[in-house]
């Protein structure tokens, strides 16, 4: 057998595991690591400029492919910066394996130069971690790590690697393992067979169903498979903010996104419906509003892989614990096999009233902001981006109205074309997920859409985008202010702009892309917009930053009345409430 | 209402404090804890107390089974089953009360395990309840110190917890 190292052992677990892209930024207790890496050429390692970004850029290079992201990061501060990143994987879950250099294990619990207990501080936010205890032990937990973090609900695992174990002096025999088997671990897989046709029954029978579907279904490849199924139906589909692409946006029966800043469609029909077909999602507070008010008449059926999700906030009248792919394929058999058919009368009426809810307040039937003023809105620039792009980019986002904006208007019509931090709501986190999905898809168009407070976050990416040559395209509405917090501050705090205007201090967007080698275009014009984005995409190979000078006081519309209005209550524009 | 949830898990470190992580970071109470190897050395047996209704202890049970450190549980107030407490506690034993704590031990099944001219240390087994009224006969006045052990159970009848 082949005597290896620690460090080389790593390095040809990760690859024997189909790595290819490893995201990291080395230091004292990953040196080890770092010359394995040196001496190897299977493994690519991406550098990126704040540890934070390696974990974004990880996580977006896991959600455009559905492999698991890996990040390598040292000990302590290298650890600590990791931690934004892996609560936002956790909170979407994202596969990812973090490995962490630790400080060399007698030394551990010493306070030692860059020490931080690692496992301890990532416990609340990890699937599983591990401790290395000793390097023969590396090819198993490495297996065992990817095994965890992509199977049932996936989510990010840490392994803390003393530096000891990974010196170069001693070796051990290396072998990976084909398969692992964790006895205390058996993710569910089918759902039960009888919960399905009961399922199934209620769907047959309703007169007023939805599809409420979610990321969960875009992470259990389950898109085609619901697209077929709603199409069979003729039922109408909204999708969570994490599940837009996974039915296709541009869709007839597509109502677009529900929720906190959902359509007015999407969110009535759900109100009235009288079945709710839910899907790995998990009835997030940002979607039901106040829950004793939520869908007052629907009986629920909630399909997840993960047990802990189902009747967490909403109880589930019909709870199947599977994975979207294998329930979903069955559902579909029996809805074929089935002598039933949906009511056409009662459905046909439900579209008509849909219709014309969509009418009268649909964002997509008119535009339902201001179009006759000479500033450019945000919501113009996002369709006109969809419009450049063909609709057939990769978006990142940030967070914040920006990142309302794009859900809205970019109508996603593929699966993992949307990446944003849905959960934990992670400034920061456009940029470098867009450099994991240009990673990825080397060809592909991807398109950072950011606001001038979140780029600012991580924007030391920018180099890291110079090394690997990553032209992604940063479409920055710039407000000049935090304008979700000035939104907020508008409705709830009488316009007092507690520390949300940014007054004079932004930098000159253009002078300091030219400075990282990159181009910067300034858009201040209406009648540009368009033109200067069709320059920006033209520039294949460049990184493009198009700071757009947008309406500064445009708020995100419609917006749930909370507290305690229900999922119809909404604010529609800054005047007009349902 | 009070639940005694029985835990198997993997004796490997950090294992418990994922448990107990777990509690704090999703706002439930433990009451009690207990935890010990059992007679098989890759396994740790955790026995836990704590009080919700329905919706919380489900909620728990299934947070506790998607720990991948945890291998099996129960819920043991679900069904006939047998608790168990153990206190130690050192009381104050002079003149006329002597005579009185050590009826109160006899009365309660308890064995006095060490004496002083002055003082006993009091073991005494039972259910919690048994426990809490032992203390109130003793009295507040001559307790010196208690220590218990918290809940330990198991089932009656023929279930089993095991791998």
């Amino acid at each position: 057998m082949e005597m290896l190292s620690g460090g080389d052992m790593l390095l040809r677990a990760l690859k024997d595991e189909g790595v290819k892209h490893v995201f990291g930024y080395p230091g004292g207790a990953a040196l080890h690591i770092y010359d394995a890496i040196f001496r190897q050429k299977d493994v690519k390692h991406i550098l990126v400029r704040h540890e934070q970004g390696a974990t974004h850029a990880a996580d977006g290079y896991a959600r455009a492919t559905g492999e698991v992201g890996t990040v390598l990061v040292t000990s302590g501060p290298g650890a600590t910066n990791a931690i934004t990143g892996i609560a936002t994987a956790y909170m979407d879950s994202i596969p990812m394996v973090v490995i962490s250099g630790q400080v060399v294990s007698e030394r551990i619990g010493e306070d030692a130069f860059q020490e931080t207990d690692m496992v301890g501080v990532s416990r609340p936010i990890v699937k599983h971690s591990f401790m290395v205890k000793s390097a023969a032990d590396i090819p198993e937990i490495v297996k065992k790590a990817y095994y965890i973090a992509s199977t049932g609900r996936p989510g990010p695992v840490v392994i803390d690697i003393p530096k000891d174990i990974t010196a170069p002096g001693q070796t051990f025999p290396y072998e990976y393992p084909e398969k692992v088997k964790i006895r205390s671990y058996n993710p569910a897989t089918r759902g039960h067979t009888g919960q399905i046709r009961k399922a199934v029954q209620l769907l047959l029978e309703s007169k007023r169903p939805v599809i409420y579907a979610g990321g969960g279904v875009i992470q259990g490849n389950g898109s085609e498979l619901l697209t077929n199924l709603a199409k069979g139906l003729n039922f109408p589909v909204t999708n969570t903010l994490m599940g837009l692409g996974c039915y296709p946006g541009t869709d007839r029966q597509f109502l677009g996104m529900l929720g906190m800043h959902g359509t007015f469609e999407a969110n009535t029909a759900m109100h009235h419906s009288d079945v709710i077909l839910a899907v790995g999602v998990r009835f997030d507070d940002r979607v039901t509003n106040t829950v004793s008010k939520f869908c007052p008449n629907a009986k629920i059926i909630h399909i997840d892989v993960d047990p802990a999700s189902i009747s967490k906030t909403v109880a589930a009248d019909v709870p199947i614990v599977g994975s979207v792919e294998s329930v979903l394929t069955e559902m579909l058999a029996m809805v074929k096999e089935s002598k039933e058919q949906p009511d056409g009368e009662a459905i046909k009426a439900w579209w008509k009233q849909i219709d014309e809810w969509r009418q009268r307040h649909g964002l997509y039937t008119a535009p339902r902001y201001r179009t006759d003023g000479d500033a450019i809105m945000p919501q113009d620039v996002i369709r006109t981006l969809h419009e450049v792009t063909k609709g057939d980019a990769y978006v990142t986002s940030d967070v914040g109205q920006h990142q309302m904006f794009a859900a809205q208007y970019y109508l996603f019509d593929k699966p993992r074309r949307w990446i944003n931090s849905g959960g934990l709501g992670t400034m920061g986190f456009g940029l470098p997920s867009a450099m994991g999905v240009q990673m990825a898809h080397r060809e592909a168009m991807v398109a950072c859409v950011t606001g001038e407070g979140s780029i600012q976050m991580c924007i030391q990416e920018l180099a890291t985008c110079t090394q690997y040559h990553l032209p992604v395209k940063i479409i920055c509405l710039n407000n000049h202010a935090l304008g979700m917090v000035k939104q907020w501050q508008d409705m709830q705090y009488e316009g007092r702009y507690s520390e949300s205007l940014y007054e004079e201090t932004l930098p000159d967007f253009v002078k300091l892309m030219e400075s990282y080698g990159h181009v910067g275009m300034k858009v201040t014009r209406k009648d540009e917009l368009k033109a200067k984005l069709e320059e920006c995409f033209a520039m294949k190979d460049r990184v493009v930053f198009m700071d757009i000078q947008v309406d500064q006081s445009e708020h995100v519309y419609p917006m749930h009345v909370a507290p305690s209005g229900s999922m119809r209550d909404m604010w529609l524009s800054k005047t007009e409430r349902t | 209402m009070k639940r005694i949830i029985s835990v198997l898990i993997e004796n490997a470190p950090g294992a418990l404090s994922r448990v107990v992580g777990l509690f704090s970071q999703r706002g439930y109470n433990i009451e009690t804890l207990t935890v010990a190897p059992t007679e098989d050395e890759t396994l740790s047996r955790i026995t836990l107390t704590t009080i919700g209704d329905d919706h919380k202890i489900e909620q728990i049970t299934k947070h506790l089974n998607k720990l991948i450190d945890v291998v099996k549980l129960v819920d043991l107030t679900e069904g006939a089953h047998i608790e168990r407490e153990l206190m130690l506690i050192k009381v104050k034993a002079s003149g006329a009360q002597r005579a009185e704590v050590k009826r109160c031990v006899d009365i309660f099944r308890g064995q006095i395990v060490d004496v002083t001219s002055s003082l006993y240390v009091i073991q005494i087994t039972g259910t919690s309840d048994k426990l809490d009224a032992f203390l109130q006969a003793v009295g507040d006045a001559s307790i010196l110190e208690v220590v218990r052990s918290g809940v330990s159970g198991i089932s009656r009848g023929e279930k089993v917890l095991s791998l």
